[in-house]
């Protein structure tokens, strides 16, 4: 894919942080902060953020998600572009708001803030243009596609395009990279040892795969993943994308 | 309720799946087989995706008048010297057969495979009634000398090894030491069954399509078995759910070129069989009656219900293969007839969303099962609907609905969140070994016990935000 980046003024993004990387992950956080500030974007962090309601929808809640949505869609109403270190957050801001909120008062900020969402990896590369980075981190790397980011999103493509052309790790193919690792939200604890073994099999593709280190675009899936090579004594490695770039 | 109720936790059900080795192994090489020649078919073929929502289309577009092209049907076959009979439960679709075979004093019949009769339970009712039901399709062969009942749609006995085959043959059919070597056991099949095609009274099957202008029944198949049980015996009857018409042969063309290719991979099946009404005077073979049975048995409710997706179902099984729980469990964990993405959803057509309650969350809702429907049924958000159902009508269990309610209440507020957090962090103390969660008590010990989980961060992002910011 060839991008072609835009002259532009200074760019704006509110960080919509979600519970995860909040609330476990915090340092995925702070690499997203110092990379959009080093490419010359003014991040912002709009106050009051919880959770998206993914959990709640994806398990029937739709009332509840709804009142969940609406807040946050108040939250990011004048938001240029909102990035989201979430594949999965990001497909219920982009996919579930506009309908949850379909005949509410809060419908037009609903569809708006809905399409100025953007993913992470999307966001350097399809709205800055931006697909050049370094790393410090040690390779070889491989990428799992997360579900709601490849088949939600349709986005495969922004990802990898980052880590190939990487300065200074080798990339390499990832078996059923495009496979589930059996994380699924409450899935994960309604039936631990499905979960499990559908993890397992994740493991042994990416042991096969000859990388020392998993890349994935949500927290989601990274807390199964690490959790998984930690609980093992795996000395292989799971990280967010943002921190295989380096600021 | 068509089905028995199914008392074992799904999770228990599940857990006795993952502990099987042999299933573990049978599944994993077949759905990988699979998997592969569905992707190496469609890779090939680029007007795929373009057939695909016209396929869709038209069972969007022929359900929307299902009794205008039911009835075309009906007068075609008629006119054909078939009879159409409607069975609105499965109860009385059992009734509707058994009165056919009565009426013919049949003795035996040869089964071509047919979900649509293991959904309604035949062969106890025709075994209970003493006509002795012969499974043809190799597959369900298998698993009906095994007593066992199909776990995957178009490929029953996939959860059996090659290995556990040759056992089973040699210990039903009284001839020790058959080996292990899939073509020796396809030709001790066929002599066993061979026999059974010509003495059997009633031939029965399913139907993949039936074509209303035309009143052509139409089976999708590879073995052959399928044409014998349409040709040989003196009587035919056909099982098919209402919502399986089609408007015309061109429809039929554009399904076709589908079907297989999402099933197996296959270009087309080895044998597509179309059937019109009976024996025709001057025509050499085919059965002196022909019967088609339409069954409703919960499809027509679903028209106008959350589910009606579930009703461009072409039973391809592709859902199944792709599918990370059914990949791990097989079909016979999920307790009822049609197992994996699209089985859940036909489940609650069939028995009442009480019937899903747990079945409806063994989706991690990864989606590869809607990649891979060749009519794009969106087969995740009826799940998602399904579980609403569960949880509105209150079938959910109450600490489940408690729980949700609360995290919702802590969601809708940033200072409860916040608490949250804080709580967790004082909470999760006498649990954090060199910096992780090992271990957790209660509910949370589900994701402990094989996962460690990263501890409640001493500063959230949030609370670290005013230093970044400055």
């Amino acid at each position: 894919m060839s991008v072609r980046a835009v002259p532009q003024p200074r760019r704006r993004a509110a960080l919509m942080i979600t519970c995860l990387a909040d609330m476990f992950y915090p340092e995925v956080g702070e690499r997203i902060v110092r990379l959009l500030r080093r490419l010359d974007v003014d991040v912002t962090l709009p106050a009051g953020q919880t959770c998206c309601g993914l959990p709640l929808f994806n398990s029937g809640y739709h009332a509840e998600a709804a009142e969940v949505a609406r807040r946050t869609v108040d939250i990011f109403a004048d938001a240029e572009a909102v990035v989201v270190p979430s594949g999965s957050c990001a497909w219920m801001v982009k996919h579930e708001y506009p309908g949850l909120l379909r005949d509410t008062a809060a419908a037009a900020d609903a569809a708006r803030v809905a399409e100025r969402a953007w993913e992470f990896s999307q966001f350097l590369v399809r709205r800055l243009g931006h697909t050049t980075f370094e790393t410090d981190v040690a390779g070889p790397l491989a990428y799992h596609d997360s579900c709601h980011l490849l088949r939600g999103l349709h986005e495969g493509t922004s990802p990898r395009t980052l880590l190939q052309n990487l300065a200074g790790a080798e990339v390499v193919p990832l078996p059923g990279s495009d496979e589930c690792c059996g994380f699924g939200g409450s899935f994960s604890v309604r039936l631990p040892e499905v979960s499990t073994s559908i993890l397992d099999r994740k493991l042994a593709n990416l042991e096969a795969s000859g990388a020392r280190c998993l890349v994935a675009c949500d927290a989601g899936c990274l807390m199964q993943i690490r959790g998984g090579l930690s609980r093992r004594g795996s000395p292989l490695r799971a990280l967010h994308l943002a921190e295989v770039l380096k600021p | 309720m068509s089905e028995p109720i199914i008392t074992t936790p799904l999770r228990e059900r599940a857990t006795q799946a993952l502990g099987d080795r042999f299933l573990h192994e049978a599944l994993d090489i077949a759905t990988t087989k699979f998997i592969g020649l569905r992707r190496e078919a469609f890779d090939n073929f680029p007007q795929g995706d373009q057939l695909r929502s016209r396929a869709r289309a038209i069972k969007e577009a022929t359900l929307q008048r299902l009794d205008e092209h039911l009835e075309r049907l009906v007068d075609n076959i008629e006119r054909l010297g078939g009879h159409v009979h409607f069975a609105t439960t499965a109860e009385e679709a059992r009734r509707i057969i058994l009165d056919i075979a009565k009426r013919n004093g049949a003795r035996m019949a040869v089964k071509s495979k047919s979900m649509a009769t293991e959904e309604i339970h035949l062969n106890d009712a025709l075994e209970a009634a003493g006509v002795t039901p012969v499974e043809t399709d190799l597959g369900e062969y298998i698993i009906q000398l095994a007593h066992e009942r199909p776990s995957h749609i178009i490929a029953p006995a996939i959860h059996k090894t090659k290995g556990q085959v040759a056992e089973l043959f040699s210990r039903e059919l009284k001839r020790p030491g058959i080996p292990a070597d899939p073509e020796v056991l396809t030709k001790i099949a066929r002599e066993e069954l061979r026999e059974k095609f010509l003495q059997a009274d009633l031939g029965i099957t399913g139907a993949n399509f039936a074509v209303a202008e035309t009143g052509t029944v139409v089976l999708v198949t590879n073995e052959g078995n399928g044409r014998m049980a349409t040709s040989l015996p003196r009587v035919h009857v056909a099982v098919m759910g209402v919502e399986k018409v089609i408007p015309s042969m061109t429809d039929l063309a554009v399904f076709l070129a589908i079907l297989a290719k999402s099933a197996t991979g296959q270009k087309l099946s080895v044998y597509t069989t179309l059937v019109q009404g009976p024996r025709r005077p001057g025509e050499l073979e085919g059965p002196d009656e022909f019967h088609l049975v339409l069954l409703d048995n919960g499809r027509i409710a679903q028209i106008a219900g959350v589910l009606r997706e579930s009703l461009y179902c072409l039973r391809c099984g592709a859902c199944l293969n792709v599918c990370p729980v059914y990949r791990q469990i097989g079909g016979h964990a999920y307790g009822y007839t049609y197992p994996g993405p699209i089985g859940i959803l036909l489940t609650a057509m069939l028995n009442g969303p009480g019937s899903v309650k747990e079945l409806s969350h063994a989706s991690s809702l990864c989606g590869a099962c809607a990649d891979a429907c060749p009519v794009n049924i969106d087969i995740p958000r009826m799940l998602i609907e399904l579980r609403r159902q569960v949880d509105e009508q209150g079938i959910a269990p109450w600490p489940e609905r408690v729980v949700f309610k609360a995290f919702a209440r802590v969601l809708r507020s940033p200072a409860l969140y916040r608490l949250g957090a804080r709580i967790g962090r004082l909470a999760q103390r006498p649990f954090v070994r060199a910096g992780r969660v090992r271990s957790l008590p209660l509910f949370f010990g589900h994701w402990t016990r094989t996962r460690d989980l990263p501890p409640v961060a001493a500063r959230t992002f949030q609370e670290r935000w005013r230093d970044l910011s400055s």
